[in-house]
């Protein structure tokens, strides 16, 4: 049975005295109970240490009266009711439009419509054939739809435009291919008489790519929602000649044109926001909703500038699709004020009724500016949120090639395949094929959950990111460590000061999404003395922005390079949020060797191995991190992830990519499996030979080296290394090295 | 009847599912597993670690995981259940 209870939080951290607004969707039984926990470990493995929160007593504790609560996905522009609008007689509209799906039903290119009572106007795609079509409503029961009758091509540009005449009733259609193919039959334009008589005045919005539905607890819903792109929409208040539509295309025009024009809408400009402006003196501007993909080549993009900035005339184009989400836009069920003495640690609202469960997952921190510990455990919430509601588990024929076994499902994965409108993650594609290039926190996230299992986590617990990283909390917790805690978005907006106070930083398993503000925290930390680690695997891979308007969503652009689910288009590498480049840090002149000491080499996700120690191990500075570990040993030949502490994503030193030359490599993995690959980036010519069995690259490497001021780095190359720290109750050579590194990175005293 | 290569192959499969394999069962193995999503076989985790339920996905976004009868207590056994099927749908014949 589907999982009958979701929720989300406002906020991903908190301090004591700050508040987290909790939205829940429940109907699970009348009422449900909502209790804050302190989440220890989150993997109900019965091999490993168990299943461990801890229930914590607060106000927000209690009985809460069930309701359901529902997403409505997929972005449109939205302006808002006008005079000019509203008495929309006779009109043009126009635009130019790459269709994604033009055979997937009705489509709304730009609507002036009230479904209540089915009056208004829309240029669309119709259901019927897919070709370009007007649909006119008298809000009296009769509705007509116009179409060209010349089914449309997916991924070509087009122009298209719509006219009607209220004195003639008369209705014209243009469908321009702007292609060249020279038999295919897709031009069209349509002359006929409209049946549907006098369209009605009526304020429902002006919306581009779906059409207007209703309003739902203040939430703007719609449907008819358009797969592709938009690109210079135009509203005329008459019938515009054929060479009249052509002066349209651009703007200015002559001011008689200019006196005709309603709105043409340039969605070139704001591209960082949500804004949408109107270039004619009606001003009549608008907004996006659930983020549609922005900074996309429009129709005259010439290939010659890859930086919308610098061409932003050529970048007039939205892409929108069906299942855009931004914000599940809930009510507020309770709130959680922090308690001063709540001490700082990842905590979640668990949420349970009717036998269903659910937990919200939420960072406490220490006080501002009141550190609690030296040791600061840093949570990867932007990596969280890259692969937030993930589906590759569904709809990927790649994941069991990839798993090297079955793909494994639970109740999460079930309910988000079912539940489409919850979004998807930067590893999806939207239904039209295009990639996810935004991620949102302002929605459940149901992979982000204690007893989560992931079915690219190996054998044994198969455990991924957020709950993978329960491991090291029950470390810490089990080593009696003190440590803090701030998550990466924190990290974001506050920079230094966040970690600055800290002796040590700890990383998550797999940090692999990071915005320039956090590399840039973590590299003068590194300066200062800090030290840093990085008990994972590929960390610092892909650079994210976050949105400068609104709270909890990042950006990533897959480029040209790297282990990429879906591909960028071409010309559509730089972010909309902020203009700078994305694709993988490396390409932007930062490998993470320079940072870690080590960087992604190779991955697979079956079993997982050892490492055996390297010369570098024997030597005096690094002799503190073997302490008690045998020359000879094995180095976590065991685990809850794979059964070894070497596996699923492998990091290794290089030189040649920046790896500090006095970095002491002392452990390298070893007896990979052939599921196992050398990732892309490494690979000039594609060349047989790039399995663990016969690939050298195909390693994890463990690595020690000093920064300035008393600083040090210490990776471990491997995601699967915190799923062997509990291994024999703690007792075993990885709990014991990680262990050595921390007592002695918590001293201050230099290297 | 599978070949003289394929029969060692299929033997080392059903003694090691998971794990290192040959380079001639690794070639059978990307074909069985890198099948399409329409009704291809996962399995959904009912107890952590202990018991799996076999189902199929059904490669259709938004359309239910197909449950089947058919439980696991192990991994192995799972996917060597899984390669029979697959291996009977793919090359028409039953393996023992």
């Amino acid at each position: 049975m589907l999982m009958k209870i979701t929720g989300y939080a406002d906020k991903i951290s908190a301090a004591p005295g700050e508040t987290i607004k909790f939205m829940v969707n429940s109907e699970a039984g009348k009422r449900y109970r909502a209790d804050i926990v302190r989440l220890i470990c989150g993997d109900e493995n019965p091999d490993g240490p168990g299943y461990r929160e801890k229930l914590v007593k607060t106000a927000a504790n209690g009985s809460y009266k069930s309701r359901k609560q529902v997403i409505h996905a997929g972005s449109f522009v939205e302006i808002g009711a006008s005079d000019v609008l509203d008495g929309l007689e006779s009109f043009t509209m126009q635009a130019f439009i790459w269709p994604t799906t033009p055979e997937k039903g009705s489509q709304a290119i730009i609507s002036k419509w009230r479904d209540r009572d089915k009056a208004g106007a829309a240029l669309l795609i119709t259901k019927e054939n897919g070709s370009v079509a007007l649909c006119l409503g008298n809000g009296k029961g009769k509705i007509q739809t116009i179409n060209t009758g010349k089914p449309l091509i997916a991924r070509e540009w087009y122009f298209v435009a719509a006219s009607y005449d209220a004195k003639s009733k008369t209705v014209s259609l243009v469908q321009e291919p702007l292609h060249g193919y020279e038999t295919k039959s897709d031009r069209g334009s349509v002359r006929r008489k409209s049946s549907v008589g006098r369209v009605p005045r009526h304020d429902a919005p002006l919306t581009m790519g779906a059409y207007f539905k209703k309003i739902d607890k203040g939430r703007t819903v719609c449907g008819g929602h358009f797969n592709g792109k938009i690109d210079s929409p135009r509203i005329t208040n008459r019938v515009l000649s054929a060479s009249e539509m052509q002066n349209l295309r651009s703007w200015p025009v002559n001011p008689e044109l200019t006196n005709a024009v309603l709105g043409a809408w340039d969605f070139s400009a704001d591209i960082m926001g949500l804004k949408v402006t109107d270039l004619s003196p009606n001003q009549l501007h608008g907004k996006i909703t659930q983020l549609p993909a922005r900074a996309m080549t429009g129709w005259n993009w010439t290939g010659e500038e890859m930086n919308w900035t610098k061409a932003p005339e050529q970048y007039g184009a939205i892409h929108f699709h069906d299942d855009d989400l931004y914000d599940a836009e809930w009510q507020v069920d309770f709130e959680l004020t922090i308690p001063k003495g709540m001490k700082s640690g990842v905590y979640a609202a668990r949420l349970r009724g009717a036998g269903h469960e659910d937990h919200i997952p939420f960072a406490v921190r220490a006080p501002r500016g009141k550190p609690t510990a030296k040791v600061l455990y840093l949570m990867a919430t932007a990596s969280y949120q890259a692969y937030a509601n993930e589906h590759m588990n569904a709809d990927a024929p790649v994941g069991q090639l990839l798993a090297g076994r079955l793909v494994q499902l639970d109740k999460f994965n079930l309910f988000l395949n079912e539940h489409r409108e919850y979004g998807a993650s930067n590893y999806d594609s939207h239904s039209d094929g295009s990639g996810v290039c935004y991620s949102s926190r302002m929605r459940p996230i149901l992979n982000m959950r204690p007893k989560h299992r992931m079915w690219i986590g190996a054998t044994e617990s198969t455990l991924w990111q957020f709950n993978a990283d329960t491991h090291i909390t029950d470390w810490l917790e089990a080593m009696n460590i003190d440590y803090d805690v701030i998550t990466d978005e924190d990290l974001h907006y506050e920079g230094l000061a966040a970690i600055e106070d800290y002796n040590v930083v700890v990383s998550g398993s797999h940090p692999e999404y990071h915005s320039i503000e956090m590399w840039d925290a973590m590299v003068a930390y590194q300066q200062r003395g800090g030290r840093l680690m990085y008990l994972g695997a590929n960390g610092w891979y892909w650079r994210i922005q976050y949105h400068s308007e609104v709270p909890g969503v990042i950006e990533v652009r897959r480029n040209e390079d790297g282990i990429r689910t879906w591909e960028a288009r071409t010309g559509e590498y730089y972010f909309s949020f902020s203009g700078e480049y994305g694709g993988l840090w490396r390409r932007n002149g930062r490998p993470p060797q320079q940072l870690l000491g080590v960087g992604f080499t190779a991955q697979g996700f079956d079993i997982s191995s050892y490492y055996v120690r390297n010369p570098d191990s024997y030597k005096a500075k690094v002799k503190f991190i073997f302490e008690g570990i045998g020359k000879n040993e094995k180095i976590g030949d065991f685990g809850l992830i794979g059964n070894g502490a070497a596996g699923l994503e492998l990091d290794r030193a290089d030189r040649a990519l920046g790896t500090p030359p006095d970095t002491y490599v002392i452990a390298s993995s070893v007896e990979h499996t052939d599921i196992y690959l050398v990732v892309c980036e490494e690979m000039l010519v594609s060349t047989p030979g790039v399995g663990g069995h016969e690939n050298e690259l195909v390693r994890a490497d463990i690595t020690f080296h000093e920064t300035q001021n008393g600083g040090a780095v210490w990776s471990t190359g491997s995601i699967a290394w915190a799923g062997s720290l509990a291994h024999n109750n703690y007792r075993n050579n990885v709990s014991r090295m990680t262990k050595n590194v921390l007592k002695r990175f918590i001293n201050p005293k230099p290297f | 009847m599978p070949s003289e290569v394929e029969s060692r192959a299929i033997e080392e499969f059903r003694k090691t599912p998971i794990g290192h394999h040959s380079p001639e069962l690794q070639v059978i193995l990307n074909e069985l597993r890198g099948q399409p999503m329409e009704d291809k076989h996962c399995l959904v985790c009912t107890k952590a670690n202990r018991e799996w339920q076999l189902a199929k996905t059904s490669g259709v976004r938004g359309k239910p995981v197909k449950m089947l009868s058919k439980k696991f207590t192990n991994l192995e056994d799972a996917e060597w259940y899984v390669f029979k099927q697959r291996w009977k749908q793919l090359r028409g014949e039953t393996l023992r």
